[in-house]
């Protein structure tokens, strides 16, 4: 193989890698809006403040600790203990939980029946008292998340591929992250775990259920704020796992919540109904970006990322308006 | 006592027409315009001017603009920073490559400008709906914003990337530039503002609005009573353009001065004029105003009581702002989901059938 080639299939690669990242954001949003209609814009503060709380209860953090010091003038910062990473994950969870099932109770249980776009500003809404919330719970410092994922280029890797290139070109091998790679396999498990419990389980069949058909669910009998707290709940988990994928990879700080934008695109491009529908979009909008970037971006003057991905999204929603894998959109009079 | 139509006979269809129908309404109006007009401006001060006067007008002026594309047309926009970036930037390459236009002209040919981008990006509205148009509008607000920044020939070359308004007068009398007066800028965006309120209500009360309403409601019934979803949806996008574009020119030359393109039209201005208007009430002229007060009004009145009276430092009061801010949009929405506009419409109706409750 010619360095050309290999050049070109490590950036496919690292596409790919990125895309699953995006996916996992986009998962969210797709769950919530399947569920509930609602187009929750709060997913990306929800990862950051999942792992703001992962890593204030790993780190034994004083909650609030900014605020108490503020009014009592005292000096608090920590407990002086440290949780295993599984624990503090488990931790996170019970707030995520605890999280939808207040958000329900004083939220969404107040919302039933307004137009989308009221339930879409009260998740901006959401996103801006988290942001808020999470910054004086654990304070707005940059923070590292450590749960003992491997990252760093993978050595074997790069010495598989520079066995390919041709003898004598000064071909390095392929650089692709460990963690990227974690990440990908932890989207498809959860992507598989979820599309498994959405299909056998009698709460995934009352899930599909009041997607399909709010009143009609009612009807029969399933609690629509039992599946909103579960559905928020799930979010939540889903969140969690974005949270600590992105914040290992970059840091926890307020841009992680800005992965939402990111997102974004690769639900239009997917449909907003769709799990699959989620990592498909994060795939291609992953690789196109990546390629973008590389064959594109020189020619414009570079850093096209912000927009490109957005602009593919749009040339397919003009081919297709409800996405790749979106529920058809039928209108009636 | 104070607000009766007892004794106010119509007797010409126009009259019925009127927007304030209640001879108490009209007098409200035009004693708080003369106020607006007459009294502030020899009472304004520079705190004043550039923490909250103008900036509410400006904001006004944004809400105005979108609440035409959102409230009256039905089409939700999260573009409006990079629209708003685009009035900006077209004002600064008015300003600097013609010096001797008036500024008002540079400010309405901004505006066209902006109309022209608008239904550029609207065009994706005529086959997407919903809030996949809501995605596809950020398309423009990063593409605008990158394209700023990109482009040395839209700041002029200048090494910072800033763009900063030279002195432009109004007869005689700086309206930008650093030795602008504060009842200057203060004049002369009320006096923009006033005017295109004045033409929005009558636009959305007319054949253009109805059109743009039934949109709005239900597209395809629209469209087989004969409203056509192109020039429908197109003139709202370039009429909520135009006065977007006008908004960011203003806010760029009479109230900031000088701009960075990400800083000043952020994703977050987007944000801010959605909230506004819902916030003050979708479809309403009155609640873009009431929208952008609160949004403007309040977060000055939060940091005074948290930095000024209780005295905590100001990275806190701006966490837990952002905090009451997000709260309090969630608590309207539950409790007005038609904003503030609807929680003065009740008003007046019991102040009519005041004493009695029915």
């Amino acid at each position: 193989m010619n360095v050309e080639f290999l050049f070109f299939l490590e950036t496919v690669l690292n596409g790919l890698m990125a895309g699953v990242m995006y996916a996992l954001v986009a998962l969210g949003f797709a769950l919530i809006f399947k569920a509930s209609g609602i187009f929750n814009f709060a997913q990306g503060v929800m990862a950051l403040f999942a792992a703001l709380t992962l890593v204030g209860l790993q780190t034994g953090q004083v909650p609030f600790a900014h605020l108490i010091n503020a009014i009592f003038g005292t000096e608090v910062h920590h407990f002086g203990w440290e949780l295993p990473a599984i624990v503090a994950i488990a931790g996170t969870l019970v707030v995520m939980v605890a999280f939808a099932y207040l958000f329900e109770g004083l939220v969404l249980k107040h919302l039933v029946n307004q137009e989308p776009i009221i339930l879409f500003m009260a998740t901006i809404g959401l996103a801006y008292f988290l942001e808020g919330f999470g910054d004086l719970m654990w304070g707005a410092d940059i923070k590292r998340l450590d749960v003992g994922i491997p990252s760093g280029g993978s050595f074997w890797w790069e010495d598989v591929t520079r066995e390919w290139a041709p003898e004598g070109s000064d071909y390095f091998g392929m650089y692709v992250d460990k963690l990227d790679v974690v990440a990908a396999i932890v989207a498809v498990v959860l992507v598989s775990a979820l599309v498994a419990f959405s299909q056998y389980t009698k709460f995934g069949r009352a899930l599909r259920a009041v997607a399909d058909d709010h009143q009609a669910a009612l009807s029969v009998g399933i609690s629509l704020r039992t599946i909103w707290v579960v559905v928020w709940s799930i979010a939540g988990f889903v969140a969690l796992v974005a949270g600590i994928m992105w914040g290992a990879k970059s840091g926890v700080q307020f841009s992680l919540s800005l992965i939402a934008l990111k997102a974004l695109p690769v639900l239009i491009l997917g449909g907003f109904t769709s799990i699959p529908g989620a990592i498909v979009g994060g795939l291609i909008i992953g690789v196109g970006e990546k390629l973008a970037e590389l064959y594109i971006g020189p020619l414009v003057g570079g850093a096209i990322e912000n927009w490109f991905a957005y602009v593919v999204a749009l040339v397919f929603l003009l081919f297709r308006p409800q996405g790749l894998f979106g529920e058809r959109i039928i209108e009636r009079i | 006592m104070l607000y009766r139509e007892a004794g106010d006979f119509k007797t010409s269809y126009a009259a019925d027409l009127q927007t304030f129908p209640i001879k108490s309404e009209r007098i409200l109006f035009w004693s708080f315009t003369a106020v607006a007009f007459l009294v502030v401006p020899f009472f304004i001060n520079d705190y004043w001017e550039k923490s909250i006067l103008v900036p509410f007008l400006v904001w006004s002026m944004v809400a105005l603009g979108l609440n035409i594309l959102t409230g009256y047309c039905g089409q939700v926009s999260l573009g409006t920073g990079g629209f708003m970036a685009v009035g900006a930037f077209a004002c600064y390459k008015f300003m600097t490559a013609f010096p001797d236009l008036n500024i008002m002209i540079c400010i309405l040919l901004s505006g066209l400008v902006t109309a022209g981008v608008g239904v550029l990006f609207g065009l994706p509205s005529l086959r997407i709906k919903g809030f996949y148009l809501a995605v596809a509008t950020l398309a423009a607000q990063f593409f605008l914003v990158w394209m700023f920044n990109k482009f040395a020939w839209f700041y002029n070359y200048s090494a910072s990337g800033q763009i900063s308004a030279p002195e432009r007068t109004i007869f005689g009398i700086a309206v930008t530039g650093p030795n602008s007066a504060p009842w200057a800028t203060y004049l002369t965006c009320l006096t923009i503002v006033f005017v295109f309120a004045w033409v929005a209500r009558n636009l959305t009360r007319g054949r253009v609005g109805r059109s743009w309403m039934a949109m709005r409601d239900m597209d395809i019934a629209a469209e087989i009573m004969g409203v056509s979803p192109f020039s429908a949806k197109l003139s709202a996008f370039a009429v909520s353009s135009f006065y977007i574009g006008i908004a960011g020119a203003l806010f760029f030359s009479v109230y900031l001065g000088a701009a960075e393109v990400t800083e000043a039209f952020g994703i977050d201005k987007s944000f801010t004029a959605l909230f506004m208007v819902i916030i003050g009430g979708l479809g309403s002229i009155l609640g873009s105003f009431l929208g952008a007060a609160f949004i403007i009004l309040f977060p000055v009145l939060l940091k005074n009581l948290m930095v000024g009276y209780l005295g905590w430092p100001t990275d806190l009061a701006a966490h837990f702002q952002i905090m009451i801010v997000g709260g309090l949009i969630i608590f309207f929405l539950i409790v007005e989901p038609h904003g503030l506009a609807q929680l003065w419409r009740l008003a007046k109706e019991k102040l009519r059938l005041w004493p009695f409750p029915y």
